[in-house]
């Protein structure tokens, strides 16, 4: 009896300790939402052809309800601000214990980053973290994916428990707590569209980003060992590999760059799409496809973006057309009614 | 590792289990395996200090030990010597183990004087350059402490209250015992050694007021020292004179004594978890009605080490003899106790360099020492004040006493805070010359990195701890208190507790990382 009695007390300090932490930790519902885009995964996974996995250039650049509606090729994005090709492994490495997409589409901007420390400065850097590894779901590759990101602050003070238990990390928040964090205390909305986050904002491109010339071109150790552990897992589970560079043309992805990954896919034998290069054939309008003068595009450019790499992922991928899946069908069916509620929701909150 | 980072808490939490788990003629040895592995993870280059110290203070006191078994054999198997033999044979052995002794103790007090002298000041100066060499990396962790505990067995072992060790793994463990590695406290060889050279039963008492006292430990560096940590690093600046230095002794006494006494209670705690009792280091210092009293309830260990392997040492030396001879012929009362002073000054010299090579150090333990002294030549005069006046009996007047201990030691122990003791000095000079009692609501005490939250939580922790501290002066034990209360209230106040720590704490990404301030030491 007094055994069941201490479980039971222990059992009640643990679920305070729960709610505690679900109370403490960002919510990413009403402001900084890219917060909330790898754990609405989970919801959406299952039955996808094609995975996109990167940084904020795929979720903000490619409309999965283009994919299907065009299309009808189901698919998700596991995209996160500032995302590095260690989490990208690591996503998807998780990704394929969900599912076995046929095609995984990895964008290739993040191999300019080699080490955590090399993506800028270290308190942005555990900020870019806890944005893509918080919301993962507790794992083996979850662990690994901290392990390989962590700076050397975090390490000094052992924070991958942190990764963990949020609470750690969040534990002083609850002097700074907002209407935000009680609303969605213990309930979450989407807010993206299979990891697609809308933005419907018209900001044009009107002259060019100041693009410093990089130390060195050549992509670091790290980055290649990684893409290459990409590139035989998908081998290893049947899955082709496509890397693409999404069609923004700030930050600048280098000629040097280019080449590398170009080589590096023609001896592998991949797709390499360098979508910069046909932004013409795309229909990027910089007046009026981006929300923030070019850095990314809006809901617009990302419809033409996805329609333009629909038929290529259809053609040279040999994608089929899911739409005579009814199932499919009405799900899909509801999330595009989402997609356009949204629409007219934000293009009415802005006129 | 640090004692407040979560790798500690999962080893503590690995350690307890698997201590448990085996069978009790093992425990020493995962004992000795944890202590290393603790070690360890302050750097093989740290390794090399503490495997010095153990290996030379082991073969030191084996020698002793044997010359002296030598000894007594050779004597006991010649009855028939004379007296004036035995006294030779005596006094042979005697110069040798002295010898040894000497050795032994310059070797590893050379040792610390090197760390001291050689390392630290390095590594401040490499700090403040931002830069780092292997030189300043390899400052061993808490070496005055396990060499402290070390050189106390070897004088044991050669004054002969204690055996030499024979197992050269059972006295690693004595040194490298690792609660107590870090700051203390200093044990002494027979009782630790009885504790830890025997197997230990699950008691779920003893544990679960281990991790309680752990908790509290915790409460008192996370809570309090860490958040009043900013406002005593900013107070330190130039510009904070006057009643701000008064509010910098008086931050510093809650910044230290949550650190150090927090630090020993997690030591302490862990360690009574493990069913070992080490010595207790601090008995409600800031109660104390003298700086005699004072001294001991704070670090009474240090103290006590000091007392047995240096004021008593010094007090029959042959110097002290001789100054005793001259005083007593000349002063007649004072001529009795200046030998004792003299031993004294030595031994709050050696207190103060133990702290530090620096000039603040050495300032720190004189002016100790000088209100021990100035206090026992005035013992004639208050007693006649309280013949007169009967105050001794007064609950105010024993609070006063209280106050103007405490308010006299914060001033000594700012001493800490100042490496160039011109600086201290002009700061206690400022007490007089500029004290302004407005930088209480000026906003002074704002701009030194504390919200309101934070001084309203550092008021409310404080208030916990003197409640703590008063329960504990009139029933011993709080543990013992809450033990008799209903399970759940107990267990829920002790959720409270662990929560206040987890919410309260300063931890983490966003803080500054700060260690124990006695590691330093």
């Amino acid at each position: 009896m007094g055994k069941i009695k201490f479980c039971a007390q222990l059992g009640f300090a643990l679920a305070i300790l729960l709610l505690l932490q679900a109370l403490l930790i960002p919510k990413y519902m009403e402001s900084t939402q890219e917060g909330a885009l790898i754990g609405e995964y989970y919801a959406n996974a299952g039955g996808n052809d094609v995975i996109f996995i990167g940084d904020c250039e795929v979720y903000e650049n490619f409309s999965p309800i283009t994919l299907w509606n065009e299309y009808g090729i189901p698919s998700c994005i596991r995209g996160s601000p500032q995302q590095t090709i260690w989490q990208s492994y690591y996503l998807l490495e998780e990704t394929l214990r969900y599912e076995t997409p046929q095609v995984v589409v990895f964008n290739v901007l993040s191999m300019k980053y080699d080490t955590p420390e090399s993506t800028g400065d270290p308190t942005r850097r555990e900020a870019y973290n806890r944005l893509t590894l918080d919301s993962m779901r507790p794992s083996v590759f979850k662990w690994k994916a901290v392990q390989a990101s962590l700076t050397a602050d975090e390490r000094a003070q052992d924070a991958q428990f942190s990764y963990l238990f949020p609470i750690l990390r969040f534990h002083d928040r609850w002097s700074k707590l907002m209407a935000e964090d009680f609303t969605y205390w213990l309930k979450k909305d989407q807010v993206s569209h299979n990891g697609y986050l809308m933005q419907t904002g018209i900001k044009p491109m009107t002259d060019a980003h100041p693009a410093p010339a990089p130390a060195g071109y050549q992509f670091g150790s790290a980055s290649w060992d990684y893409l290459n552990r990409m590139e035989r897992l998908c081998r290893a589970h049947g899955i082709k590999l496509v890397l693409i560079k999404a069609p923004t043309l700030y930050p600048v992805w280098w000629k040097e760059w280019d080449a590398q990954i170009r080589s590096y896919a023609q001896e592998k034998g991949l797709l390499y799409l360098n979508m910069t290069e046909s932004l013409d054939e795309i229909g990027i309008d910089w007046n009026r496809d981006t929300y923030d003068a070019g850095l990314h595009l809006n809901v617009w450019g990302a419809e033409k973006a996805a329609f333009w790499f629909g038929r290529i992922l259809a053609t040279q991928c040999s994608l089929p057309d899911r739409r005579d899946d009814d199932a499919l069908c009405a799900r899909w069916a509801a999330k595009t009614d989402i997609y356009e509620q949204q629409k007219q929701t934000q293009l009415a909150s802005a006129s | 590792m640090n004692l407040i980072s979560i790798r500690f808490v999962i080893f503590s939490a690995v350690l307890l289990v698997l201590y448990y788990r085996i069978s009790q003629k093992w425990q020493r040895i995962v004992l000795l395996a944890a202590s290393f592995c603790f070690y360890l993870c302050a750097g093989t280059e740290s390794l090399f200090f503490i495997l010095f110290t153990i290996l030379t203070t082991y073969f030191c006191a084996r020698c002793i030990g044997r010359n002296q078994a030598r000894l007594n054999r050779f004597l006991s198997g010649h009855p028939a010597l004379t007296r004036e033999d035995k006294r030779c044979r005596r006094d042979k052995t005697r110069r040798q183990n002295r010898l040894l002794l000497a050795l032994c103790l310059t070797a590893n007090f050379g040792l610390l004087f090197f760390c001291k002298a050689c390392l630290i000041q390095p590594l401040h100066q490499a700090l403040s350059d931002g830069r780092l060499s292997f030189l300043t990396l390899a400052l061993p962790l808490g070496i005055s402490f396990f060499l402290f505990q070390s050189a106390g067995y070897v004088i044991d072992v050669y004054r002969g209250t204690v055996p030499a060790e024979r197992n050269p793994c059972k006295y690693a463990l004595f040194v490298c015992y690792f609660p107590q590695l870090i700051q203390g406290p200093i044990s002494r060889f027979s009782p630790l050694s009885e504790q830890l050279f025997r197997g230990h039963p699950f008691d779920g008492k003893e544990v679960s007021f281990g991790l309680q006292r752990m908790l509290w430990g915790y409460f008192k560096k996370l809570v309090v020292a860490d958040r009043i940590a900013p406002a005593v690093a900013a107070l330190r600046q130039s510009e904070y004179t006057g009643a701000a230095f008064g509010a910098l002794t008086l931050f510093y006494a809650i910044q230290i004594y949550g650190d150090f006494t927090g630090g020993i209670d997690i030591a302490l705690g862990l360690s009574q978890a493990l069913g070992i009792r080490l010595p207790e280091n601090f008995r409600r210092p800031f109660f104390s009605k003298s700086t005699a009293e004072y001294w001991r309830r704070w670090h009474i260990t240090l103290g006590q080490w000091m007392k047995d392997d240096i004021f008593f040492p010094v007090s029959v030396s042959a110097g002290v003899r001789k100054l005793s001879r001259i005083s007593r012929s000349h002063w007649n009362g004072f001529g009795k106790r200046l030998p004792v002073y003299a031993a004294s000054i030595v031994t709050w010299l050696a207190t103060g360099i133990w702290h530090g090579l620096t000039p603040n150090f050495v300032l720190w333990g004189m002016l100790n020492c000088l209100v021990i002294v100035v206090s026992e030549e005035l013992t004639p005069l208050y007693r006649r004040f309280h013949s007169r006046f009967a105050l001794k009996d007064k609950p105010w007047y024993g609070l006063f006493e209280i106050i103007r201990t405490f308010l006299l030691m914060n001033l000594i122990r700012a001493c800490d805070l100042f490496p160039h003791v011109g600086d201290y000095w002009s700061r206690v000079c400022s007490l007089f010359t500029g004290f302004h009692l407005r930088v209480f609501w000026d906003g002074t005490l704002m701009g030194l990195g504390l919200t309101g939250l934070d001084y309203l939580i550092l008021a409310g922790s404080a208030a916990l701890m003197l409640a703590v501290s008063l329960i504990q002066e009139k029933t011993g034990s709080v543990r013992k208190l809450l033990w008799r209360w209903p399970a759940p209230v107990r267990r829920g106040l002790l959720f409270l507790l662990g929560l206040a720590v987890l919410l309260m704490g300063h931890y983490g990404i966003g803080y500054q990382a700060s260690s124990f301030l006695y590691n330093q030491f």
